[in-house]
This record gives C-alpha cells, sequence and structure tokens, in this order.
C-alpha cells in the first residue's frame, strides 16, 4: 500500500470531478474524519485514518481490500472508476438522469438507457457530461456519460440512446470475483 | 652716426648667425652611437667633473641633454622622409638593439592524445595541398571547410543500402553523423585543454557554451546537485525549486501514514490549480443562453402584438412554461437557469401590467 503521486492524484480528481465537479473538496477535507487515498496493487482506496493503521499490520501478499474501492489505474496509467464508488458519487453528483421503472432492469443488465426509458434529467446537462443514474424513486443505479444534451434530449427520436451506460449495481453480481 | 649704428647692426646680425648655428652644430670629442630604430643615442664622452662642480649641476645636465638632443635630431633629419597631409614624418629603420622579455617565456604545452600516439608510433605528418580538384565541379576546391571537395551531407542522390529500413532518412542520418563528429571533436579539444591545464572537463553534453534547451540546464543542475560528498542529500532547495525526481532505478514515494494534514493541504492545492484551469465562462452556454432569451423576446413582442389585435382574452399565457424541471445545475448551469428563471418572470409580469 502507498500513497497516491501528484500525477495519480491528478489523474483521479480529474475523473472524479468530470461526475461531482467541485465537490471532491467534500471528500478530501471532512468533517467528521481525516480520510485518506491508498494505492494497492493499482486499486484505490477510500478509507479513513483509523482503518489505514489497522491495514497496516496485513502484510502487502495478503491484503485483498481496504475501505471502498474507487477505483484502478490500467496498465497505460489512465484511471478507471468502479460501480463501488457510487456510494460517494450519489449524493454529491451534479448532474442527474432519472430512469423509468420499465427500463430500470434493462440498465442494471448493462445496456444503455434509450430515450423511452427516460424520466427526468438535470436541465442544462452538457453532451458526454458525466451523469448519475437513479431510479425514479431515486435509488441510485449506476453512473454514465450523457450521450446528448438536455436539449437535444427534447427533440430526439424515442430509440436513440441518451445515456450510455459505465457502471451500475447489477456489476455486484456480474462481476463479483473482479471487483474488491 | 649711422654707419656706426649700420656696422653694428651687421655685427649683431653675425653674432646672431653664429649662435644659431651654433645651436644646430654641436661638437663632441668622440661620436653618438644612434639607434635611430629606437629612437635611442648613446653618448661615451667622458663627462668633464670640474665642469660639472663649477657650474650648477642642472644647468650642466640641460645643456648636456640639449647637445645630445640635437645631434639625434640631426640624425633622425637624416633618414628618408615623406609628406602625411601637411605633417613632415620621417620612416624610422628596424630598431638595432636587442630588448630583454618582458614577461617570462611560455611553458611547454603537454602532448595531445594523438601527438602522444603519433610520436610513439613513429608517424611523420604529412604536409597536405589546401586544395583538392574536384571532378564533378571541374574546380578546385578546399580540402576541408567550407564548399569542401566531398561533402557527403551535400550529395543530392544517396543510394539506400540493403540493409537499412526503407523509411530511414538517409540524407538526415548522414547530417547527423556529422553533427555527432563535430560534438566530439570539441569534446576531445576541450579534454585535451583540460589535461594540459590538468583541470577537469564534465561529461559529455554538459560543456557545451553554446544554447542549451531547459531540459539539459536542468540536467546539469541536477548533476551539479548530487556532485557532493553526501550526493546532494543535503543540498538546500531554492524557495519554489521541486524535489529532485528519482532518475535512479528505484521510485521513492511518500510514507504511508505521513502527515494527514499536509496531504490535505497539497490535494486541496491541487483542486484549486485545477480549477483554476477550467475556463470560468462557458462559450456555448453562454451563446445558447443569449440565444434563447432572444427567442423569448421576440416571442414575446409577437404574442403583444396579437392580444393587442384581437383585443384582450385575459391574460392568458401561451405554454411556454414547459418548466425547468429540477433545477439541479449548480454553478455553469445556475447562471443560465438564473438567467431563463428572471426572463420568465419578467413575461410574466407584463401581461398583467396590461
Amino acid at each position: 500500500m502507498r500513497p497516491l503521486t501528484e500525477e495519480e492524484t491528478k489523474t483521479m480528481f480529474e475523473k472524479l470531478s468530470k461526475y461531482i465537479g467541485e465537490n471532491i473538496k467534500l471528500l478530501v477535507d471532512r468533517p467528521d474524519g481525516t480520510y485518506c487515498f491508498r494505492l494497492q496493487n493499482d486499486r484505490v482506496y477510500y478509507m479513513s485514518e483509523k482503518i489505514l493503521k489497522l491495514a497496516t499490520n496485513i502484510s502487502r501478499d495478503k491484503l485483498v481490500s481496504v475501505g471502498t474501492c474507487f477505483g484502478k489505474f490500467t496498465k497505460t496509467t489512465k484511471f478507471r472508476l468502479h460501480i463501488t464508488a457510487l456510494d460517494f458519487l450519489a449524493p454529491y453528483a451534479k448532474f442527474k438522469v432519472w430512469v423509468k421503472p420499465g427500463a430500470e432492469q434493462s440498465y442494471l443488465y448493462g445496456n444503455h438507457v434509450l430515450k423511452s426509458g427516460l424520466g427526468r434529467i438535470t436541465e442544462n446537462t452538457n453532451q458526454y457530461q458525466g451523469v448519475v443514474v437513479y431510479s425514479m424513486a431515486d435509488v441510485p443505479l449506476g453512473f454514465g456519460v450523457a450521450a446528448k444534451s438536455t436539449q437535444e434530449c427534447r427533440r430526439v427520436d424515442p430509440m436513440s440512446i441518451v445515456v450510455f451506460h459505465q457502471a451500475d449495481v447489477g456489476e455486484y453480481i456480474r462481476n463479483e470475483d473482479t471487483l474488491t | 652716426m649711422a654707419a656706426c649704428s649700420v656696422e653694428a647692426l651687421l655685427a649683431k646680425a653675425e653674432q646672431e648667425e653664429a649662435e644659431k648655428l651654433k645651436s644646430i652644430s654641436v661638437q663632441k670629442e668622440l661620436d653618438l652611437e644612434f639607434d635611430i630604430g629606437n629612437l635611442l643615442a648613446c653618448d661615451k664622452n667622458r663627462i668633464d667633473l670640474r665642469e660639472f662642480r663649477e657650474q650648477k649641476k642642472e644647468d650642466f645636465l640641460r645643456s648636456l641633454a640639449r647637445d645630445n638632443t640635437q645631434l639625434l635630431i640631426n640624425e633622425i633629419w637624416k633618414q628618408p622622409t615623406e609628406r602625411v597631409q601637411e605633417a613632415i614624418v620621417v620612416k624610422l629603420p628596424d630598431p638595432a638593439t636587442p630588448l630583454p622579455r618582458e614577461k617570462p617565456p611560455p611553458k611547454a604545452k603537454p602532448p595531445t592524445k594523438w601527438e602522444q600516439f603519433a610520436k610513439l608510433k613513429g608517424i611523420q605528418k604529412k604536409k597536405k595541398t589546401n586544395l583538392v580538384w574536384d571532378e564533378t565541379a571541374k574546380e578546385w576546391k578546399r580540402r576541408w571547410g567550407y564548399k569542401r571537395a566531398k561533402d557527403d551531407t551535400k550529395e543530392w542522390l544517396i543510394e539506400v543500402p540493403e540493409t537499412a529500413d526503407p523509411n530511414e532518412d538517409q540524407f538526415a542520418k548522414r547530417v547527423k553523423a556529422k553533427t555527432e563528429r563535430v560534438a566530439k571533436n570539441e569534446y576531445n579539444r576541450l579534454k585535451n585543454i583540460a589535461r594540459a591545464q590538468k583541470g577537469k572537463v564534465p561529461v559529455m553534453g554538459l560543456a557545451t557554451s553554446t544554447q542549451q534547451s531547459k531540459e539539459e540546464l536542468s540536467l546539469a543542475v541536477s548533476v551539479a546537485k548530487t556532485s557532493t560528498a553526501s550526493a546532494g542529500r543535503f543540498q538546500d532547495r531554492l524557495p519554489k525549486e521541486k524535489a529532485p525526481k528519482n532518475m535512479g532505478k528505484k521510485r521513492k514515494f511518500e510514507p504511508l501514514i505521513g502527515d494527514f494534514s499536509n496531504e490535505r493541504h497539497k490535494q486541496l492545492e491541487l483542486l484549486k490549480l485545477m480549477d483554476g484551469k477550467k475556463p470560468k465562462l462557458d462559450i456555448t452556454k453562454a451563446v445558447n443562453k443569449q440565444m434563447r432569451e432572444e427567442d423569448r423576446e421576440e416571442a414575446a413582442a409577437k404574442y403583444k402584438k396579437r392580444a393587442g389585435k384581437k383585443g384582450r382574452k385575459g391574460g392568458n399565457m401561451s405554454g411556454k412554461g414547459k418548466g425547468k424541471g429540477g433545477k439541479g445545475g449548480k454553478g455553469k448551469g445556475g447562471k443560465a437557469g438564473g438567467g431563463g428563471g428572471g426572463g420568465g418572470g419578467k413575461r410574466r409580469g407584463k401581461p398583467g401590467k396590461h
């Protein structure tokens, strides 16, 4: 386990800011305790310092996971956000998309969101903006990228994709072995 | 009376002339030795001590000096003269007296590496001609230097050898080889000089006096920093200088449980920097907002005209109020949302006024 270097921190913050914008400050600087990011086996974990201190007692080869995994750095040093970060993205999300009950299941199986399944979308969403996907009951389902801006969404035909799927909570079952 | 005065005048004139001549000609027992090239005159006549003591010493010396100077000037006038812009100039002969050295003679330089090798092997220097006959240009060209005879960088056609990569630039390859040879030669020259002066020459690439790029300068700085007894561990850094990047194979990371507040501070600084880089005004958003407002104003104007024509049918608002569902977007979104909300409110107010 080791702390992130400057470049790694920068890459990760850039990725996170696509979804939560300047609310990253609230993750870094929390009133209820010091939380930090640490890297283990190319994966970034977010944990409180208490857990960190306990984790130092476990040897590197035996340590599987600490705190919550936000994502991992690929071999070409790009940062990939995992579904396990949803708990921290959902409350701070800037742009949200609500999905109709009929299309929920489709999304949870890994498909993109079509215009026919779109319930609500925050105003002034840009195209290719990072969005968090909710069900109509305000339950976070996952996150993705807006394929069309809000204005365009209004005019486009019902069978076109409006949100590209990136991660959904169904992955907890589908990709059980790869998530840490 | 007049005859007396004339005689007296004549006598006086004669006397003056004699004096003048006396002033030009000087009688000496021995002739002086002259070295006109150095403007030197050596007087070997004995000095009469009695005369020296009789007269005032200064006067004696002055008259002696005047006589010798007169003789020297007489000698100078004997040389060939020429006229240069209203001044008469004498052409001096070469100096005859050898003068001693002002500074000590130079020490012998230690032989360069090639000279040592040549001496060892018994290689003699062969005299070569400066010009070489160039068959293709049909003229005499230098053996080396500007526009030399066999300059392989100036070939207009180079055959690509069988073993070479077809996409390789052969011309650039030759030019590069030439620059490398020049740099190597320069480096060896500096090493020879350093050996002669028992100095030290830094590693290839750092001793250049030409303009160095930012990367070369930073490399030179890092090399200088680490060239201390403790390999640069206790060297002070400038206020805004970053910690040196570890150029070796082992990567260095921050400690696992370091200073948390420091870590937080650094991350917040980084976030601030990232925020600073993002443009505050999103051009497309601003343009869209402007367009939307203009559209709304046009629509409002049309509505007013229609209302005026048909007469007032109650301030029924046309269904433009689709509603800006869920104003979630803060920040950049908020500006447009706020503008839109303000515009809508204004519109709602107007029919009421009518």
